[in-house]
């Protein structure tokens, strides 16, 4: 079915081809995203809303289904407010480059071992950098608002990303030396061999048990880069103004999408480098995609978990945290597995 | 005209304009994020050339860590905008020897391969060779002694940086957080048992 509708395309645009079918897979990844960070934002309410013994939304369509569709479209009726003064085409520009980075990423992400829109060698570094520009749209949102509260807001969120980017770039090194790969399919087939995994006990092979320090760093340092709680110190609305104060409607969402959006990217990475990604936890179950969505909702089960049950970090631990706990522990990790591998004990062979 | 030749010019444009606009915007915050634009369309020429490996380093160390603290920087600083233009036209004759002579280092690279100075051709690396390990392999084995200068210089800058923020003995009066989490509620509360007192 697939060649036939490549066929059919082929004869439609001719030499403009290539970019039409990049762009048809491009939608097929965007737009059940996009759907799954809707459902997303009503899933943990309604997953909250259990843990704290309520019922959650319930009103808006058969069990509460439409209230995602219907908050978006109460946002995009609002108006969006630039405040005096505010640099306008910046202010206009921060929501997008927060939001951007969060799907630019997924150009590399491999969904089982053939399906992926790029299979590029370095996908993992790409990952990173592109990472790294989601900063851009916390200081530029902070700074164009014109506003004293925002501008310190988006100091203060942009210097938590940038402090847990280390922790989890050092934890993600500790992953690339163990799989000797950048490539996202090679570190994910890697976890596939193993002693356990020849004994049919898959999950024991996966980078989660031999790296279970760094699979810590990494999943609490996730959660302080996508500004989720208890690290949210961006929207920490009862002590502390955030670097959106000034965002209204439409663009004030788009920052949550973005936070969202994240939040389902890192999930699918840790599933990805420490779960196993695509494979199946066990010899006699056969791998696949549903493996994978799966595990990306347990972990994204987690971020919800945790929200709904620990306070909100006081600012100077959450920096304490990044700088002298995490840091120091993933360098004397990196040096434990570095010695491990060269040891003869070593299981990466 | 092919594809790529296509996309190459679609990224230089890009990257001359950014360019341009880097040094007669007038706010600096805009020129900031101008060099970013730059810094992006450079990195897709260098996609173009398989450098896969420089160009997302470029993007991870310059777009990632470096503007984002210039961009720190220029935003807290109260820039006065006719300070900054007061001494133009007395710069102007260093900055355009300075500007000649990179024109005329560039002209020299590009027209290298015209002229026949340069002795061999870049290298093309074939198209499934991964860039980083290639790089690695190099820079551990033919280049290590630079490549650990390198690294003991930085070493150097990082320590210097600290040094220099670091004036005297902190004068702050936080509690270290392990002190914090053992405190008891009697440590700090005390309930004392007062006589009910009667009114008279």
């Amino acid at each position: 079915m697939v060649d036939a509708l490549q066929g059919l395309l082929q004869g439609l645009f001719g030499s403009v081809f290539p970019l039409v079918w990049a762009l048809l897979k491009i939608i097929l990844i965007i737009a059940p995203l996009l759907l799954a960070v809707a459902y997303l934002t009503f899933w943990e309410r309604k997953v909250i809303g259990w843990m704290q013994v309520r019922i959650g939304p319930n009103r808006v369509g058969p069990w509460g289904l439409i209230q995602p569709i219907a908050d978006g479209l109460k946002l995009f009726l609002k108006e969006v407010v630039v405040p005096t003064g505010a640099d306008k085409s910046v202010f206009l520009i921060a929501p997008m480059f927060a939001f951007a980075p969060a799907l630019a990423a997924w150009a590399v992400v491999p969904f089982n071992d053939t399906l992926v829109l790029a299979n590029v060698n370095a996908s993992l570094l790409y990952i990173m950098s592109i990472g790294s520009i989601g900063v851009y749209g916390i200081i530029l949102a902070g700074w164009a608002s014109n506003s004293k509260y925002a501008l310190l807001g988006g100091m203060r969120s942009a210097a938590q990303m940038i402090s847990y980017e280390i922790s989890m770039g050092l934890a993600l090194v500790v992953v690339l030396m163990v799989s000797n790969s950048l490539n996202l399919g090679d570190i994910v087939g890697g976890q596939g061999r193993g002693f356990f995994a020849d004994k049919g006990l898959g999950f024991l092979s996966w980078n989660w048990l031999p790296l279970l320090p760094m699979f810590v760093v990494y999943l609490v340092s996730i959660v302080a880069e996508t500004n989720r709680a208890p690290f949210d110190m961006a929207e920490g609305e009862s002590e502390i103004v955030g670097f959106h104060c000034e965002y209204s409607g439409m663009a004030f969402a788009v920052f949550f999408l973005a936070e969202y959006a994240n939040m389902i990217l890192v999930s699918t990475l840790t599933a990805l480098l420490f779960l196993g990604g695509w494979l199946s936890p066990v010899g006699f179950l056969p791998d696949g995609l549903l493996w994978l969505f799966m595990k990306i909702a347990a972990v994204l089960f987690f971020f919800l978990w945790i929200r709904a049950t620990f306070p909100r970090y006081r600012y100077d631990q959450i920096m304490r945290l990044g700088w002298k706990v995490f840091i120091p522990l993933c360098l004397i990790w990196l040096v434990v597995v570095g010695c491990w591998m060269m040891s003869p004990l070593s299981i990466w062979k | 005209m092919e594809f790529k030749t296509f996309v190459f010019y679609f990224f230089a444009a890009i990257m001359v304009f950014a360019g341009l606009r880097v040094i007669t915007s007038r706010n600096p915050v805009h020129a900031a994020l101008f060099l970013v634009l730059a810094f992006f369309s450079a990195s897709g020429v260098w996609m173009l050339l398989q450098a896969e490996f420089l160009a997302i380093a470029l993007i991870l160390i310059y777009v990632g860590a470096v503007m984002v603290l210039f961009l720190f920087v220029v935003m807290l600083l109260d820039i006065n905008l006719d300070r900054l233009r007061e001494g133009f036209w007395d710069y102007l004759p260093l900055g355009s020897i300075i500007a000649l002579l990179m024109v005329a280092e560039m002209g020299l690279v590009l027209g290298g391969n015209y002229l026949g100075l340069l002795e061999s051709h870049v290298p093309q690396a074939a198209a499934d060779a991964s860039n980083v390990q290639a790089i690695g392999r190099l820079i551990f084995t033919e280049y290590v002694y630079p490549f650990e200068l390198a690294s003991v210089v930085l070493l150097v800058g990082i320590v210097a940086a600290v040094a220099l923020t670091q004036r005297g003995k902190r004068k702050n009066k936080a509690v270290s957080p392990s002190q914090q989490v053992f405190v008891k509620a009697r440590d700090r509360v005390t309930v004392l048992q007062m006589p009910a007192e009667k009114r008279d």
